[in-house]
C-alpha cells in the first residue's frame, strides 16, 4: 500500500508545471556520445566473435553474443530512450519493465511450449517433412 | 482485354453467385435489414437529422458521446449475435436421428463462428469500452480523455470492423473456422472462399481501434486524475479499467501479429501455419491464446469494477477491502499472462508444461475468489437497496461462482483431457461471460443511464429483463453442462443419439426465455424514453452515489466539471457531501476543450474500403483505401487548430440552469 | 489520509475544487502525448516479440530449403547495423539542436538521419532481392517466411520513420520549432531509437545466432 500511497498529490499534474517548455530529460551531448561509443563497441564485438570464430566454441560464442545484446539494449534504453526512474513519475520505467517481462514470457513461453509439443508430437525429421506429406 | 478480365479487374472475385439469393433465410434477413435501413435513412432525412448527427455525434470528441455510441453499437450487435445463438439452439434442438434440422453444414459453421466473433469483439468489447469511456473520466474528475480525437477514431474503426462482418452476411461467406479462425481450417487450401478474409480484415481494423483506445485510457488514468487523487484514492472501477486497458495494450499486438502471419499465408503464400513446407499450425493456437486468455480479463476486470461500484453504492458503505481489491486486480493482470496453455492442454506439450499452466490457472482463481468475499463483506450489515443494478450483482455472485468452480475443474489437466472441446467447456465459458461480464454490463447500463440521460430506466421492464436473463441463462446452460459431461462435443450440427434431444430442447427453451429478457431490455429503453418526465432526476445523484461522476449534473455538461475537483478521500463525492461541500456558482473561467473532427469517420471509411477490397481481390479499391488512409492521416497532422475555449458566460448559463433545477428539486 | 488534510489546511474546511485553473488547460492536449506514445511503443514491442517468437519456433523449419548459414551475408548486415547506429546518433544531434532552438541544425540532422534510414532500407531491399533471386523466397519454407516477415516488419517501421521525418521537415519549415512540433520530434525520437533496440534483437538472434547454428 505504501508505495502507491506515497505519491505526492500533484503527481497527476506535474507536466503542467513545465508548461510549454517541457524539454527535460532528453540527454546531453555527452550522454549521446558515450551511448554511441558503447553501442559501437557492443556491436563490433559480437560481429567479430561470430565472423572470426575467435572463441572456437559455438555455445560460448552464442552466450557471449546474447549477453552483449542484452547489455547493448540497456545502453540504448538509458542513453537514447532516456528511460529513468524520474520520467513521468516513474510510469515510463514501470511500463518498460512490465513490457520486458511480457516480451520474455511471450518468447520464452512460446519456445518452451512449442519445443515440447514438437518433441512429443512430431516423429519426423525436417527432411521427411519436406518430402511432401 | 477480354470482357471477363475487365470484370475481374473491377470486381475481383465478386460475382453474382456471391450474393446468397438461393438461401431463403439470408434473403429474408437481407430484405428486412435493407427495408429497416431504408426506413431509418428516410426518417433521418425527413426530420433533417443528418447534420445534427454529423456535428453533434459522429465527429464528436466528447468522451461521453463516444461512450454512448460504443454502447449503442454493442447493443445493436448483441441483437445480431443473439439471433445467431437462437439459430444454433433451434438447429441443435431439431437435428436428431433422421432429422437434419434446417441449417446446412456450411451455413451452421458460419453461424457459430459469427456468434462467437461478434459477441466478443463487437458486443462485449464495445460495451466495456463504451462504459469505461463514459464513466472513467468523470470518476477521475477529468474533462476528457488524453487523446480525444484518437478516441473518436478508435470508435469508428470498431464500427468499420463491425460493418465488414455484417456485409459478410449478405455478400459472400463468413469464416467457418470458429471464433478464433483456427488453422488449418482457415488455411487457403481448406477455405479458399472469402470467409477467413472477412474475419481477418474485420478484426484487424477493429483491433487497431481497440489498441488505440486502450492506450488512450491508460494515458488518461496516468495523467489526468484530479488533484489529490493518488492511485490508492482512485475508484475501483477506474483501477479495473486501468488494468484491463493495460492488458489490452499488451495483448492486441500479439493477435495482430498472428492474424498478419495468417494473412500472409493466405495472400502471399508464406508457410507460417500451413501443414507443409515447415509451417506449424499449432503456433497459431499458441499466439491467439496468448491474446485469448488475458482477453477474458480485459472484459471481466471492468465488470468486477462495476460490481464494486454498485455494491458500495447500494449498500451505503465504503467498499470492503479496497486495497485487497486493487492488489487482486493487479495480480490478475500479471497472472493472466501465465495461463494461456490451458486452452490447449490436449495438444501434447506433455506433463511438465501442462502442470505449470494448470497450477498457474488454479492460482489465478484465488484473487478472483478474494473479490467475491470483499463484495459479500461489503453487503454484510449494509442497508441494501435492491434497485435494478444491485439485483444484477446478486445474480452475478450466484451464477459466476459456479462458472469459476467449473473453471478450476477444467484447469486440472487430466480432467481437461476428458472435458476439452465438450459442451461442458462451452457451458463453463458462457457461465463466466454471461454471469460475469454480461450481467455487469446490464448493471452498468442500469446504474449509469440516469447519469448519461438525466432519467432512470423503467424498473418494471427492467425486472422482466433481469429475470428473463437470469432464469433463461440457467435453463439454457444447465443442460449443456450435463450434455458435455456425457461427452457431447462443441460445434456439432447433428446428433444421432435421440436420448440426448430433451437436453437440447430445454436449452432452446432457455434461449427463448433469454430472448424475452432481451426484448424486455429494448422495451425498457423505449418505455423509459417515453416516460422520461416521470423518471427524471434533476439532482445528478439519483442513487446517493459515492464517486465524482455523481457530483455533476445529469447529463453532465460538455466540460464535465465547471471547476476541477480536489480529492481527499476514496469515496470523493460522499466525502464532499459529508463535509459541507458547497457548489460554486460564480467565478467561472474559460474552459479549454478539444474541437470536433471528421477525420476519424473518413479514416475508418478508407479502412473499410481497404478491407472490402482485399477480401474480394478488388486491388484498385484496396489501393484507393490504403492511399486514402495514409493521405488523410498525414493531412490531419497539418491541422494545428484543434481546440477552443468555452467562454465563462456560456459556463455560467449552463451552471445557472443547474442551480435552478437543484433549487426546484429541493 | 489525504495529503491535503495534512498540509496545513484545516481539515474542517477543506478545498473541494480549484478556483483557479493553474494551467490545467494543456492536460488534455499535450501532457499525455509522451507517455501515450511510449505506451504505443510498448505495444509495438509486443508485435515484435510475437514475430521473434514465431521466428524462434520456425527457425529450423527449413523444409529442405536453405539454412541461415547458406543465405546470410554478415558483412552486409554489419554495414546495415553501422548505418542504423550512426542514424541514431544523428537523430540525437537533431534533438540537441532542438533544445538549443536551432531550427537549421534540427533540419540538417533530420535530413541526414532520413538519408541514413533510406540507406538502411536500400541495403535491406538489396539483400532481399538477392535472396529471392537465389530461390530463397518467403514462400520456400517456414523459416524463410518468419525471417522475411520479422526483418521486413522492422524495415517497414524504418520506412514509416523516414516518411515521418519528411512530414516533420515540411511542418518545421511551415511553423518552425512550434511547441506541437517539438512534441512530435520527441515522439519521433523515441520511435527511431526504439527501432534501434529492435534491430539489436534482429542482428543478434536472427543473423549472428543463425550463422552460428
Amino acid at each position: 500500500m505504501s508505495a502507491l500511497h506515497g505519491n505526492h498529490h500533484g503527481e497527476a499534474h506535474s507536466p503542467d508545471l513545465h508548461g510549454h517548455g517541457d524539454t527535460h530529460g532528453h540527454g546531453s551531448r555527452k550522454g549521446y556520445l558515450i551511448g554511441f561509443a558503447l553501442s559501437v563497441v557492443l556491436t563490433a564485438i559480437p560481429f567479430w566473435l561470430v565472423m572470426t570464430g575467435a572463441l572456437h566454441n559455438t555455445q560460448a560464442t552464442a552466450l557471449a553474443v546474447i549477453a552483449l545484446a542484452m547489455v547493448q539494449i540497456l545502453v540504448h534504453t538509458v542513453s537514447f530512450l532516456h528511460v529513468n526512474t524520474r520520467g513521468e513519475g516513474g510510469w515510463t520505467l514501470l511500463a518498460y519493465m512490465f513490457t520486458a517481462v511480457l516480451v520474455l514470457i511471450v518468447i520464452a513461453g512460446s519456445l518452451w511450449i512449442m519445443y515440447h509439443l514438437n518433441n512429443n508430437m512430431m516423429a519426423m525429421t525436417a527432411g521427411e517433412m519436406s518430402n511432401g506429406m | 482485354m477480354s470482357e471477363q478480365s475487365i470484370l475481374k479487374a473491377i470486381f475481383g472475385r465478386l460475382t453474382f453467385e456471391s450474393f446468397p439469393i438461393h438461401e431463403p433465410i439470408l434473403l429474408i434477413t437481407f430484405s428486412v435489414v435493407v427495408l429497416g435501413g431504408l426506413g431509418v435513412v428516410a426518417a433521418l432525412t425527413k426530420f433533417r437529422l443528418w447534420g445534427y448527427l454529423w456535428k453533434e455525434w459522429f465527429t464528436s470528441v466528447d468522451h461521453k458521446k463516444i461512450g454512448i455510441m460504443y454502447v449503442i453499437l454493442g447493443i445493436v450487435m448483441l441483437l445480431r449475435g443473439f439471433a445467431d445463438a437462437v439459430m444454433m439452439r433451434l438447429q441443435q434442438a431439431l437435428s436428431f436421428g433422421a432429422s437434419e434440422g434446417y441449417l446446412p453444414a456450411h451455413h451452421y459453421d458460419q453461424v457459430f463462428t459469427a456468434h462467437g466473433t461478434i459477441m466478443i469483439f463487437f458486443v462485449a468489447i464495445p460495451l466495456v469500452v463504451g462504459i469505461i469511456n463514459f464513466v472513467m473520466p468523470l470518476q477521475i474528475g477529468a474533462r476528457d480523455v488524453a487523446f480525444p480525437y484518437l478516441n473518436n477514431l478508435s470508435f469508428w474503426l470498431t464500427v468499420a470492423g463491425a460493418v465488414l462482418v455484417m456485409i459478410s452476411l449478405f455478400v459472400g461467406e463468413f469464416s467457418r473456422a470458429g471464433w478464433l479462425n483456427y488453422v488449418p481450417v482457415s488455411n487457403l487450401q481448406n477455405s479458399p472462399d472469402t470467409g477467413p478474409d472477412y474475419y481477418l480484415w474485420a478484426l484487424q481494423i477493429a483491433g487497431v481501434g481497440t489498441t488505440l483506445s486502450a492506450i488512450n485510457m491508460v494515458t488518461t488514468i496516468i495523467k489526468m486524475r484530479a488533484p489529490g487523487m493518488t492511485m490508492m484514492k482512485m475508484p475501483v472501477f477506474c483501477w479495473t479499467a486501468f488494468c484491463s486497458n493495460i492488458l489490452a495494450v499488451a495483448i492486441f499486438p500479439v493477435l495482430t501479429a498472428a492474424f498478419a502471419c495468417l494473412m500472409l499465408d493466405r495472400y502471399v503464400g508464406t508457410n507460417f501455419f500451413t501443414n507443409d513446407l515447415g509451417g506449424n499450425p499449432m503456433m497459431y493456437w499458441n499466439l491467439v491464446w496468448i491474446w485469448g486468455h488475458p482477453e477474458v480479463y480485459v472484459l471481466v476486470l471492468p465488470a468486477f469494477g462495476i460490481y464494486s461500484e454498485v455494491t458500495s453504492t447500494f449498500t451505503g458503505k465504503r467498499l470492503f477491502g479496497y486495497s485487497s481489491m486493487v492488489y487482486a486486480t493487479v495480480v490478475i493482470t500479471i497472472l493472466s499472462w501465465l495461463v494461456w496453455l490451458h486452452h490447449f492442454f490436449t495438444m501434447g506439450s506433455g506433463a511438465s508444461v501442462n502442470s505449470f499452466f494448470g497450477i498457474a490457472t488454479m492460482v489465478i482463481s484465488i484473487p478472483t475468489g478474494a473479490k467475491i468475499f470483499n463484495w459479500l463483506f461489503t453487503m454484510y450489515r449494509g442497508e441494501i437497496r435492491f434497485e435494478l443494478p444491485m439485483r444484477w450483482v446478486v445474480a452475478f455472485m450466484l451464477t459466476f461462482v459456479v462458472g469459476g468452480m467449473t473453471g478450476v475443474l477444467l484447469a486440472v489437466p487430466p480432467a481437461d483431457f476428458v472435458l476439452h472441446n465438450s459442451l461442458f467447456l462451452v457451458a463453463h465459458f458462457h457461465n463466466v461471460i454471461i454471469g460475469g461480464v454480461v450481467f455487469a454490463l446490464f448493471a452498468g447500463i442500469d446504474y449509469w443511464w440516469p447519469k448519461a440521460f438525466g432519467f432512470k430506466l423503467d424498473p418494471f421492464w427492467g425486472k422482466i429483463h433481469f429475470w428473463g436473463w437470469v432464469i433463461g441463462y440457467w435453463v439454457a446452460w444447465t443442460p449443456m453442462y450435463v450434455a458435455g459431461l456425457m461427452g457431447v462435443t462443441r460445434r456439432v450440427r447433428h446428433l444421432d443419439d435421440a436420448t440426448l434431444q430433451p437436453l437440447f430442447v430445454i436449452a432452446a427453451v432457455g434461449a427463448l426465455i433469454i430472448a424475452v429478457g432481451i426484448a424486455a431490455f429494448v422495451i425498457q429503453i423505449v418505455v423509459s424514453i417515453i416516460k422520461r418526465d416521470q423518471l427524471r432526476d434533476t439532482t445528478g445523484d439519483p442513487w446517493q452515489g459515492r464517486t465524482l461522476e455523481w457530483s455533476t449534473s445529469s447529463p453532465p455538461p460538455a466540460y464535465n466539471f465547471a471547476f476541477t475537483p480536489v480529492i481527499h478521500d476514496l469515496d470523493a463525492w460522499y466525502d464532499m457531501k459529508n463535509r459541507g461541500y458547497e457548489r460554486p456558482v460564480t467565478g467561472y473561467l474559460p474552459i479549454h476543450m478539444p474541437r470536433n473532427t471528421g477525420a476519424g469517420v473518413i479514416l475508418s471509411a478508407f479502412a473499410l474500403m481497404l478491407g472490402f477490397g482485399m477480401v474480394w481481390y478488388m486491388w484498385w479499391l484496396a489501393g484507393l483505401g490504403f492511399v486514402g488512409l495514409i493521405a488523410t492521416a498525414i493531412g490531419h497532422t497539418f491541422n494545428y487548430d484543434r481546440d477552443y475555449y468555452i467562454q465563462p458566460d456560456e459556463v455560467a448559463r449552463v451552471e445557472d440552469e443547474r442551480t435552478r433545477l437543484l433549487g426546484a428539486g429541493a | 489520509m489525504a495529503t491535503y488534510a495534512m498540509n496545513g489546511e484545516a481539515a474542517a474546511n477543506p478545498t473541494f475544487y480549484l478556483a483557479e485553473e493553474e494551467s490545467h488547460d494543456h492536460a488534455h492536449s499535450g501532457g499525455g502525448t509522451m507517455i501515450g506514445f511510449w505506451i504505443y511503443l510498448m505495444s509495438d514491442a509486443l508485435i515484435f516479440a510475437s514475430l521473434f517468437a514465431t521466428y524462434g519456433v520456425l527457425s529450423t523449419s527449413y523444409a529442405g530449403g536453405p539454412s541461415p548459414r547458406h543465405i546470410f551475408e554478415l558483412p552486409l548486415v554489419a554495414v546495415n547495423t553501422a548505418i542504423l547506429l550512426v542514424s541514431s546518433i544523428t537523430y540525437g544531434f537533431a534533438m540537441l539542436a532542438m533544445e538549443e532552438n536551432k531550427l537549421g541544425g534540427v533540419r540538417l540532422w533530420l535530413a541526414i538521419t532520413a538519408l541514413l534510414g533510406m540507406g538502411f532500407v536500400g541495403v535491406e531491399l538489396f539483400e532481399f532481392s538477392n535472396l529471392i533471386a537465389e530461390g530463397a523466397t518467403p514462400m520456400r519454407s517456414g523459416f524463410l517466411s518468419a525471417f522475411f516477415t520479422l526483418v521486413a516488419t522492422h524495415g517497414l517501421h524504418v520506412t514509416v520513420g523516414i516518411i515521418w521525418i519528411g512530414v516533420m521537415l515540411v511542418q518545421l519549415s511551415q511553423r518552425g520549432l512550434h511547441f506541437e512540433n517539438k512534441k512530435r520530434l520527441m515522439c519521433l525520437s523515441m520511435f527511431w531509437h526504439f527501432l534501434d533496440v529492435v534491430w539489436i534483437g534482429v542482428f543478434t538472434f536472427v543473423y549472428l545466432l543463425g550463422v552460428l547454428r
